[in-house]
């Protein structure tokens, strides 16, 4: 018997958890090839801005272990360009478009937000908040809890009132939980977890750093446990607030543990670099996994680690506080066996 | 013709001087692939931790076992070097053909290749498809030292002329093929200019055609591609489109092979300040009149193909 992988999203009913990450699919073109876009959950396209953007000089991307480390700097069409040609092209594919957007301040944001409600077949919105804020000297919006809110409030405000919005977070943060929580007090419908994590790579050829713009964000497997804690820690939080997880989903066991985390949705994104057919393998592969489990909805898996959690988060603090000591770590483990 | 992903059977590894050809079986792209049109390959294994794709122009498509693809590449880096290990009936995971190919002329003309070391590779299937249009190859070929210079028998034997340029004098001409170029194109009075070569190179050529006047494809073997499916916005360079602005194109989708006077070769690694979308792009176009209204874009602006892949 087939797996039931239909995800509801608000309003919105996607066809199966596994999504195409902003940022690795463009708007869905090149994606096509590989994969039928209809058949995935849905889209995320690369961020748009208002303006056309010719992103940063190259070298944007150095490969490095099981990650990559990428600044393209937002290169893209701006939003009338996407609108006049990604958009209706995703939509006449049969896919579900959810549009990432980015900006400096929180106008751009907002405006961004009314344009795609004047258009038709936006399935959501997912608020990039990795865009340096100019009004806090470039600190990204996501490392700031109000800063954060803002966004989404005017993001919410301005969006059609039937279009889910999503903030996309940063695990750069000492507290993901305030970050999450100043999001979905200002209107999130749904939380997207993880961004990339700003890393630096030097070329020990040129003696330079790797990247033109120094700094990139590391996305792939490398990151995949920092994103899974942080799915982890905002469903322990808000269990009821939907996730997107991602964070170098690479197979369909990694989409099963993002969702045994909590995330109600994965997204696939640097592997699609490698493998351009990832998310029909992945969605593939996670069927196969339910299946052998004898699992037949996929909303059964959601969050489903966290049953009788609380017995585990003692340990968990228990390890934590004795991770100082080694040997206080390993009595306490022992303690806790025995016990 | 749009690519396919598919799971390709390694025939043959062999070096050819300093260099690895593979042979791989996939009939799928061999029989659609087009001469400087290239594959990008997964290494590593399924597990592997090296993300990058690796991206190999095709040296030559064969009928045998259905259609295979040989590419030519240097075991340096790791991701190559895994690749050169591989031996025959491993299968590997393959993505072709992309990009675009060589255009040919329509009429015989006479052709001048200029390649340096493995990058020369796609030329000779090239210089095969020139022959069927009744056009003369003469090949340029280059490289650092003679056993880096690839294909110079094929070239002396396929080609009108072959000159070699070697930077240590071990084989042909001491000196760079950029020294060579001037005369050669004035004695074969060469009508059309193929490149597949480092980036000095392709400005060099680009830059005598300009004052011959004859046009002149550049194949830009660029290493910074990630993906080679166009996903990554990794591999962009500054290009003039047919409208007059100039745009951040990537060399997997838009090119492999470019029209040389359509590159910006000084600009490569910057974004030129005129380029769409450049910081600042707007204010300068943001004044009233007709400049601003041809500088403001839009979707016809665009050409087709040149922003996605088709």
């Amino acid at each position: 018997m087939p797996v039931d992988l239909r995800t509801r999203l608000g309003q919105l009913e996607l066809p199966s958890p596994v999504l195409a990450a902003s940022g690795c699919a463009g708007a869905g073109r090149e994606l096509a090839q590989f994969t039928d876009v209809a058949r995935i959950g849905a889209v995320i396209t690369k961020s748009v801005t208002l303006e056309p953007r010719a992103g940063n000089p190259a070298p944007r991307l150095t490969e490095t272990p099981s990650g990559m480390l990428s600044s393209p700097g937002l290169q893209g069409p701006g939003i009338d360009g996407f609108l006049q040609r990604d958009l209706p092209w995703l939509l006449s594919r049969g896919a579900r478009a959810v549009v990432s957007i980015a900006g400096h301040t929180i106008r751009e944001y907002a405006e961004l937000a009314v344009r795609l409600s004047d258009a038709a077949g936006v399935s959501a919105i997912e608020v990039n908040l990795g865009c340096p804020d100019a009004a806090a000297a470039g600190r990204p919006f996501a490392l700031d809890a109000t800063a954060a809110g803002q966004v989404v409030a005017q993001v919410r405000g301005s969006a059609r009132y039937d279009i889910p919005v999503f903030a996309k977070l940063s695990p750069e943060v000492t507290d993901i939980v305030s970050v999450a929580r100043a999001c979905v007090s200002s209107g999130a419908d749904g939380l997207s977890l993880v961004n990339a994590v700003p890393g630096m790579a030097i070329d020990p050829v040129s003696f330079r750093p790797a990247l033109s713009g120094m700094f990139g964000g590391l996305s792939g497997p490398a990151i995949r446990p920092l994103a899974i804690r942080c799915v982890w820690q905002v469903r322990e939080a808000f269990p009821d607030v939907p996730v997107i997880g991602t964070g170098g989903v690479r197979t369909g066991r990694d989409a099963l543990e993002f969702l045994l985390a909590g995330a109600a949705m994965v997204a696939v994104g640097t592997v699609l670099f490698h493998d351009p057919s990832a998310c029909s393998r992945i969605q593939r592969e996670l069927e196969e996994e339910l299946v052998a489990r004898g699992i037949d909805r996929v909303s059964e898996v959601v969050g489903r680690a966290h049953d009788g959690a609380g017995a585990v988060a003692d340990r968990h603090s228990w390890a934590l506080a004795g991770a100082g000591a080694v040997a206080g770590g390993g009595s306490i483990l022992r303690a806790t066996k025995g016990g | 013709m749009s690519p396919v992903q598919v799971r390709g059977t390694v025939l043959t590894v062999r070096r050819v001087d300093a260099y690895v050809a593979m042979t791989v079986v996939a009939p799928a792209i061999a029989t659609r692939l087009r001469p400087g049109q290239f594959v990008a390959i997964a290494v590593g294994g399924p597990q592997s931790g090296m993300l990058s794709r690796r991206t190999f122009s095709v040296h030559d498509v064969r009928p045998d076992h259905g259609g295979t693809v040989e590419f030519v590449f240097l075991p340096r880096e790791p991701g190559a070097a895994w690749l050169a290990d591989c031996r025959s009936r491993d299968v590997l995971d393959i993505v072709g053909p992309l990009g675009r190919p060589f255009p040919v002329p329509r009429d015989p003309a006479s052709c001048l290749l200029v390649g340096v070391g493995a990058a020369a590779a796609p030329l000779f299937a090239l210089a095969g498809r020139l022959a069927d249009r009744g056009c003369q190859s003469d090949f340029l070929l280059g490289a650092e030292s003679a056993d880096r210079v690839f294909g110079a028998l094929t070239a002396r034997r396929t080609g009108r002329s072959a000159m070699i340029a070697t930077a240590d004098g071990s084989l042909g001409a001491r000196g760079s093929v950029i020294d060579l170029l001037p005369t050669l194109v004035q004695q074969a009075r060469t009508d059309v200019i193929y490149a597949a070569a480092p980036l000095a190179v392709l400005r060099a050529a680009s830059a005598l055609a300009g004052r011959y006047a004859i046009p002149v494809q550049a194949l830009v073997d660029a290493p910074a591609m990630a993906c080679g499916t166009g996903l990554c916005m990794g591999c962009v360079l500054p290009a003039v489109g047919t409208d007059g602005i100039t745009r951040m194109v990537r060399a997997c989708v838009d090119g492999p092979v470019f029209r040389g006077d359509r590159v910006r070769w000084d600009d490569v690694g910057t974004i030129p300040f005129d380029a769409l979308g450049a910081p600042g792009w707007k204010s300068r176009g943001g004044g009233v009149g007709p400049a601003a209204t041809r500088l403001t874009p839009g979707p016809h602006d665009i050409p087709e193909g040149r922003q996605h892949a088709g």
